[in-house]
């Protein structure tokens, strides 16, 4: 292997470990704050990609009706939680939250649907349509069971990520889409060839950590977020509503799948049920992260790009087996740390 | 007018009852102590009045019937329980922590940087470490940080499960008569205590809790001196 190949594969590697950095940095804030491994998470992704694929080429998509019928059901389910708790006062809130926040961008992009819209336009709307629909799941499926085990919350989500990818084929059939490139600047890079695309996808996961980070360490909502991680009782006894702050984190994990879906179907082919790898080889990342550490996640995830990179080149019929082969002494690994530091939390 | 009645109270785990039936009264501004032994169900009453754990009878709160409240609801009220075992955030520093504490005044920036103001008066320990993380305090500077992590949300009434626990007879001293301090912002406090005589020494109104009931209560000052309290909770030496 030239020096050249290296650099290139290396630039390859750190696009795809981009995306996973967005996407790992969602698992990780979901499950400190809910303790739901959400793994519908890859296809959060490929929806909001094949979204913005049906806006293109002017079908409706639809997610349009994944997202009014889970809106009508969350609803549904919230109006009888009131009554039963004898707090009427509180429907028209809950109307306001579960029915008509998210039918704004279905209604959006329904009416909008055939009509030939501007680019970032329907980036927006994609986006928009997508944001409500793992906060609406949350509702639906995971508030029952908020304090099931860990594994229990697992195997729903693991239920939750066939029927979406059963819901993908449906609303999107069994064609690969590519949307329309978003640029096409290039550069050479010491020799190598680098995109308008490629840079962009690195803009934004450096973006979007750095603004992570920021929430976290100095918007008192971000540091809510983070009580409730580490300490959900103590939370509570300050005000801060654990529901909510999940709600917060769903919505932000979902920008950040959502906008890696976006920038990845230019240069990749998506398919209904692509998210589940893509998925998957983040979650490696927040597992390297012990899915509690952002910065290590962000590490791990990159790793796990140019990993699948080099294997590529190397043999890639093997691409997957050598990516989770390292899956296995990793997660080896962190639950040998995990064992010891559990014993110094508790006082 | 009591600021909280608590009014034939039950809390069962199963079929074990914790509580039974227990009736009490916070008057505003007062501090009364629930003293008990081990088991006796102190705990288990400061979180059904929380509103964290399901429980039978009435609480009312400034005369309003709260018993199907949801603890946000009975937090924003002016309800504020200081847990038994602090539930500070462990990996926040100290300024953060009392950051949260007015987490439902957040969008009063100055009520909250006054608010932090008192109570790193009231702490100079908490401000020589506004830095540190909860979790390398000592055990007197976490239960500082937890009293001052409650008083950031300003309670109307302020319940301390047992305050004293775990900490040395000099620290302990300190702590209460920190609590005896808060008199004067004019929060109430139901304070509970395994620590009788120290309890008593600071409330003004006591009850005495067995085994999920309330046996004796009267003025804390007649309870100090009740025989019977002396030969089984406050030990003979005077
Ligand atoms: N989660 C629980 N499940 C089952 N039983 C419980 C639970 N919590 C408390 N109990 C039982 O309820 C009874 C009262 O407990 P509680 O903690 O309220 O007592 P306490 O007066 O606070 O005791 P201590 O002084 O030791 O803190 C005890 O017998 C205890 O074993
Ligand atoms: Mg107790």
């Amino acid at each position: 292997m030239t020096a050249q190949i290296a650099a290139f594969l290396t630039v390859d590697g750190v696009t795809t470990g981009s995306i996973y950095v967005l996407i790992a940095l969602g698992f990780v804030l979901i499950f400190a704050v809910t303790r739901v491994i959400f793994v519908p998470f890859g296809d959060i992704a490929a929806f909001t990609a094949l979204t913005l694929s049906a806006l293109q080429t002017k079908h409706l998509p639809g997610t349009v009706g994944l997202v009014a019928a889970l809106a009508a059901l969350a609803t549904l389910l919230e109006v009888i939680r009131l009554a039963r708790a004898r707090r009427p006062g509180q429907i028209p809130r809950a109307l306001l939250f579960y029915l008509v926040l998210p039918l704004i961008p279905a209604a959006a992009v329904w009416a909008t649907a055939g009509m030939t819209l501007p680019l970032p336009v329907t980036i927006i709307l994609a986006l928009a349509l997508i944001l409500p629909i793992a906060p609406l799941l949350d509702r639906v499926v995971f508030r029952p069971i908020a304090d099931g085990t860990v594994l229990l919350l697992l195997t729903v989500s693991v239920a939750l990520h066939f029927a979406l990818v059963g819901l993908g084929l449906l609303f999107f059939g069994p064609e690969g889409v590519r949307t329309e490139p978003m640029s096409d600047y290039m550069v050479m890079v010491a020799g190598v060839p680098v995109s308008g695309q490629t840079l962009m996808i690195m803009a934004a996961a450096v973006i979007f950590s750095g603004l992570l980070f920021l929430f976290f360490e100095f918007t008192i909502t971000g540091k809510s977020l983070h009580a409730t991680a580490v300490n959900r009782t103590g939370a509570r006894l300050m005000g801060i509503r654990p529901e909510r702050a999940g709600t917060i984190a769903y919505l932000l994990g979902s920008l950040l799948a959502g906008i890696s879906g976006i920038l990845i179907s230019p240069v990749n082919t998506i398919f209904y049920d692509s998210g589940f790898l893509i998925g998957l080889k983040a979650f490696v990342g927040a597992i390297i992260g012990g899915l509690v550490s952002f910065p290590v996640t962000a590490i791990g995830a990159l790793f796990v790009g140019i990993l699948e990179s080099f294997a590529a080149f190397q043999n890639s019929a093997f691409k997957e087996v050598i990516v989770f082969g390292v899956l296995i002494p990793v997660l080896m690994w962190r639950s040998y740390t995990f064992a010891h530091s559990e014993e110094d939390i508790d006082e | 007018m009591a600021l909280l009645e608590i009014d034939n109270l039950t809390v069962s785990y199963g079929k074990a009852e914790a509580v039974r039936g227990v009736s009490l009264n916070v008057e505003t501004g007062r501090i009364v102590t629930v003293i008990g032994p081990n088991g006796a169900g102190k705990t288990s009453l400061l979180t059904a009045a929380m509103g964290l754990l399901r429980a039978g009878g009435t609480l009312r709160f400034d005369g309003e019937d709260i018993s199907q409240l949801e603890t946000e609801k009975r937090i924003e009220m002016g309800l504020c329980l200081v847990p038994e075992k602090r539930e500070l955030f462990a990996d926040m520093s100290v300024y953060d922590n009392l950051l949260l504490g007015g987490f439902i005044g957040r969008h009063d920036r100055a009520r909250v940087r006054s608010d932090m103001d008192a109570v790193f008066d009231r702490f100079p320990r908490l401000a020589e470490r506004r830095t540190q993380k909860a979790g390398t305090l000592s055990g007197g500077e976490r239960q500082m940080l937890a009293l001052g992590r409650a008083l950031m949300g300003r309670p109307r009434l302020l319940m301390l499960d047992e305050p004293s626990l775990g900490l040395a007879p000099l620290i302990i001293r300190e702590i209460f008569h920190i609590i005896s301090s808060l008199r004067e912002t004019g929060v109430s406090i139901l304070l509970v205590e395994q620590n009788a005589r120290a309890a008593l020494e600071t409330a003004d109104f006591g009850y005495v809790m067995e085994t999920g009931e309330i046996g004796h209560s009267g003025p804390a000052e007649g309870l100090i001196h009740d025989p019977r309290l002396i030969a089984t909770y406050l030990g003979a030496g005077h």
